[in-house]
């Protein structure tokens, strides 16, 4: 019997991991799908937000700006892209003034630091593609823009070195209370946990169902986005959003921590089954929106659409606590839950111990991960990386700079992927402006020969997503 | 010190490197981000190749060999799977390999010819689920004449570059079902005789004036997809749409000049062709370094691209030789129905009897007619039967011409005649 089983790996499952891989507990991460953060996580605007959007007193606010104060130095210890950019909210008339003011107080009493109203002049001037027709914005320094995956991935690999069991493609089908735990059943047989923890994202609401009586409901929510060329970033300093209003929290412009610019998103309930498929009308009215925050953005230099979907709940606040003996909600975790991952985290063990369960801390846990990145190396960096691998000195993705080393580390890492898109997310290849259309083939090379599995087996991302059907000639050689 | 370093090892970069050696230059090298020279050509195994430039048909691989086997008897030197990360207006190149690791090489001149890329999905937003199953006609072609594997079955293609033609052919001989070729625009972007061999000769039905709107996904693979009829405003028509049940999407929606190492070196560039600006010597803004096929624009014939990029090699060995030409620049610019010209400089003073002008017209033309115009005065006309956005135009305009011109600049157009 495990203590802790973890049901979901997105960010918020992969932060509760790291944090209780802290503990003398045997723990295991519960994932239906074939790789770690394959939901909201990899899938958003990657923003960590200050915290002056959510209502005061409410746990979105406070763990939002406690996150947020929490990432830097995670960032630095796990060697995760993040840089404190600051946001803008912008106002394009007297009534958004007036919002702009309202998220301003709101802001200081939940303890955002920094915020300031700015004149449009004084926007413009930190952000010059800014409209003219910008009166005033709320500027809040503490914002900033993170890669959501390798969050996650940073938080479960670090979990797994530190001893933690996640089992991937393995989906929860029921639980039952047994005598000091629950039976967990899975698509790959039963486990047994003394305490479970919900942290199943857009399925939240299913797994709570299965320990303890109806709560809430999560009525999914799909939010598009572009994603622009490198040679468009130079367009947003900062992260620039809107003022929310009746049709939702408005289209940001953002840079990335790739250097492409991200726009987006609309917000769309989806009824039926969820899917992140782009919608002519959803791409838009990103177009239309994003035009007014920034007239002269054009997407000629798009590279590719995506969509998320968000786990937003008929309630309006995080559903955290204990739900049932021995089970712990983490769910209906919306936005900011990017920003608050690692303070829900903290959270959780809270909650644990208040169940009774407060094992002794590990006398020296992993709290680093180092990954060797080519692009962002110095030529003598570069000329060292080689010497020390010669993989090193073959690009494999010539649009992103990403080497052969890169991507060999990657398919034996911690949580080694298993698809062509579980190695773009841990080493970059494909994300950018050919989409793979040159490096694909040979990352499917790399993975076949590395995994020693036939291309036919190779994925593209999910279950079934083989990318070639069949070897040609096939008879002829018969 | 090289005398010429040659980014790119595709038909462009043997050609110049060819030329540049028979033009007198001794130190040459070539740097090949692949394992083997002949870039895309490699994957390239139709025939169809070399009818200009060698009076025969030859596949891809065959014209790339003709090349290779040239520069066997010149003292070139080549760098394989080497890739340049930055070039600068100093000449210096600065490359990564496994064998040698990080190097910044010094060369007099250098010749760009990294090829072009081709356009994503992303690039033109198609609706839909983002399964597996969705490639460019290129990798799909790498996939499957290279590799040796199908990637699928039952294909729509979307675009009618020439790529996506000769896969639609190429799939439909290796047993799979090509249901549509499906165009944006009213008029195909391929050859016509493309057009005629891989689609019509196979009963593949072509829908100009279409688009793809939807693409499902069952179980993380391509399943459905939905096109519909467009308006004159390139907007779905309601009613019209077509449902194709397909495991595969290819996209043949047009190439990019692959430009960045040439952006980061400051050369200035033109919006319309997404290549470098080149004088009449194939020589970009900063001095001493030349471009030249499909890095600097688009080609239809590969036979093309080595006329263009041999004159790119001899102007790289003048300018090591005799030094930079410093004549005055008269401008080209396009004027009706004409979207751009390469070159886009001609300095006069140093064209020989007369200069290549190449460019491509906006729409499809029947006894049509080029002009040549220096403000209001028309300078020269060029009769044609037949022009087509998908083929590339080309005019030779003798020297007179050019020092007849007054203003500056000088305008070419189409139009009927």
């Amino acid at each position: 019997m495990f203590d802790v089983a973890v049901i979901g790996c997105g960010v918020i499952g992969a932060a509760a991991a790291f944090e209780l891989s802290k503990y003398q507990a045997s723990v295991v991460v519960l994932e239906k799908e074939n790789d770690i953060a394959m939901g909201a996580t990899r899938a958003n605007s990657a923003i960590i937000h200050a915290g002056y959007d959510p209502k005061p007193g409410t746990l979105m606010a406070r763990l939002n700006v406690a996150g947020n104060a929490m990432t830097e130095q995670l960032c630095k210890d796990l060697d995760v892209p993040f840089a404190r950019i600051g946001s803008f909210v912008l106002a394009f008339s007297e009534e958004e003034r007036a919002t702009v003011q309202a998220l301003y107080e709101r802001g200081v009493k939940n303890g955002v630091p920094g915020l300031q109203i700015l004149s449009g002049d004084e926007v413009r001037q930190m952000d010059p593609l800014v409209s003219p027709e910008v009166v005033c914005a709320l500027y809040a320094p503490s914002a900033g823009i993170i890669t959501p995956w390798e969050y996650a991935l940073a938080f479960a690999e670090t979990a797994v070195v530190n001893g933690v069991e996640l089992r991937r493609s393995t989906e929860v089908t029921d639980l039952k209370k047994i005598d000091g735990g629950y039976r967990i059943e899975t698509n790959r047989g039963p486990l047994e946990a003394r305490f479970v923890i919900n942290a199943a994202g857009v399925q939240s609401d299913k797994i709570h169902d299965m320990a303890a009586p109806h709560a809430f409901t999560v009525i999914p929510n799909k939010g598009e986005y572009y994603v622009m060329d490198k040679s468009e970033c130079y367009r947003a300093k900062h992260v620039l959003f809107q003022c929310p209003n009746a049709d939702g929290k408005g289209v940001l412009i953002t840079p990335t921590m790739d250097h492409n610019l991200l726009v987006g998103p609309n917000a769309q309930n989806i009824s039926g089954p969820v899917n992140t498929g782009n919608t002519a009308e959803g791409m838009a009215f990103v177009r239309a929106k994003a035009a007014q925050t920034m007239p002269s953005l054009a997407y000629r230099n798009a590279i590719r659409n995506f969509a998320g979907v968000r786990a937003n709940t008929d309630k309006d606040e995080f559903q955290i606590g204990i739900a049932a003996e021995h089970f712990i909600d983490l769910a209906g975790i919306k936005s900011p839950g990017l920003s608050s991952a690692p303070a829900i985290a903290l959270e959780a063990v809270k909650l644990l111990n208040e169940c009774g369960f407060a094992p002794e801390k590990k006398e020296h846990p992993v709290l680093t991960r180092r990954k060797k990145r080519f692009r962002f190396m110095s030529e003598d960096e570069r000329q060292a990386a080689v010497r020390e691998n010669p993989l090193y000195g073959r690009v494999i993705c010539r649009c992103e700079t990403v080497t052969e080393g890169e991507i060999v580390d990657a398919i034996h890492s911690p949580i080694p992927p298993c698809s062509v898109d579980g190695v773009k997310r841990r080493a970059g290849s494909g994300m950018g402006r050919c989409q793979g259309g040159f490096c694909g083939p040979r990352v499917v090379d790399i993975l076949s020969r590395e995994l020693n599995i036939s291309p036919l087996s190779v994925l593209q991302d999910g279950e079934g997503s083989n990318i070639l059907m069949s070897e040609t000639k096939k008879e002829a050689q018969a | 010190m090289y005398d010429l370093i040659v980014v790119g090892g595709g038909p462009a970069g043997l050609a110049a490197a060819n030329s540049a050696w028979q033009k007198g230059l001794k130190n040459i090298l070539i740097v090949e981000r692949d394992k083997e020279l002949g870039g895309i050509l490699n994957q390239c195994i139709h025939n169809g190749f070399g009818l200009h430039r060698f009076k025969e048909e030859l596949t891809g691989p065959e014209y790339a060999a003709r090349f290779i086997e040239m520069l066997k008897d010149t003292g070139v030197s080549v760098l394989l799977d080497t890739m340049v990360l930055e070039i600068n207006d100093r000449h210096e190149v600065h490359v990564i390999s496994a064998q040698n690791g990080y190097q910044v090489l010094q060369a007099k001149s250098i010749v760009l010819s990294m090829g072009c890329r081709e356009r994503t999905r992303g690039a033109i937003g198609i609706p839909g689920e983002r399964p597996a199953g969705v490639f460019t006609a290129g990798s799909a072609q790498r996939y499957l004449n290279l590799e040796g594997y199908m990637v699928g079955k039952r294909v729509v293609i979307l675009g009618s570059g020439d790529i996506g033609l000769i896969m639609a052919r190429r799939m439909t001989l290796e047993g799979a079902q090509v249901l549509a070729c499906v165009e944006l625009m009213p008029y195909s972007g391929g050859l016509m005789r493309n057009i005629v061999q891989c689609l019509q000769d196979w009963n593949i039905p072509l829908y100009l004036s279409h688009t793809i709107t939807d693409i499902r996904a069952e179980n993380g693979r391509v399943s459905h997809v939905t096109v519909h009829k467009l308006d004159e405003n390139r907007q779905p028509i309601p009613g019209t749409n077509l449902e194709f049940d397909c495991d595969t999407v290819l996209l043949s929606v047009g190439l990019i000049p692959e430009n960045e190492l040439t952006r980061a070196a400051g050369i200035e560039m033109d919006p319309r062709t997404n290549g470098a600006v080149v004088y009449e010597n194939m020589e970009t803004s900063v001095p001493g370094i030349f471009a030249c096929g499909n890095v600097v624009h688009v080609h239809d014939l590969v036979d093309y691209v080595s006329a263009e990029s041999e004159r790119a090699g001899a102007a790289a060995a003048e300018f090591v030789l005799k030094g930079q030409r410093e004549g005055k620049a008269l401008e080209l610019k396009n004027g009706a129905d004409v979207s751009y010209t390469v070159p886009q400089k001609i300095r006069a003073d140093d064209v020989g009897k007369a200069a290549d002008v190449f460019f491509r017209v906006r729409r499809v033309f029947k006894n049509s007619v080029i002009e040549v115009h220096d403000g209001e005065k028309l300078l020269a006309s060029f009769k044609r039967e037949h022009m087509a956005p998908g083929e590339m135009e080309h005019i030779l305009l003798p020297r007179k011409i050019l020092d007849s011109a007054q203003g500056g600049q000088i305008t070419i157009s189409a139009r009927e005649a």
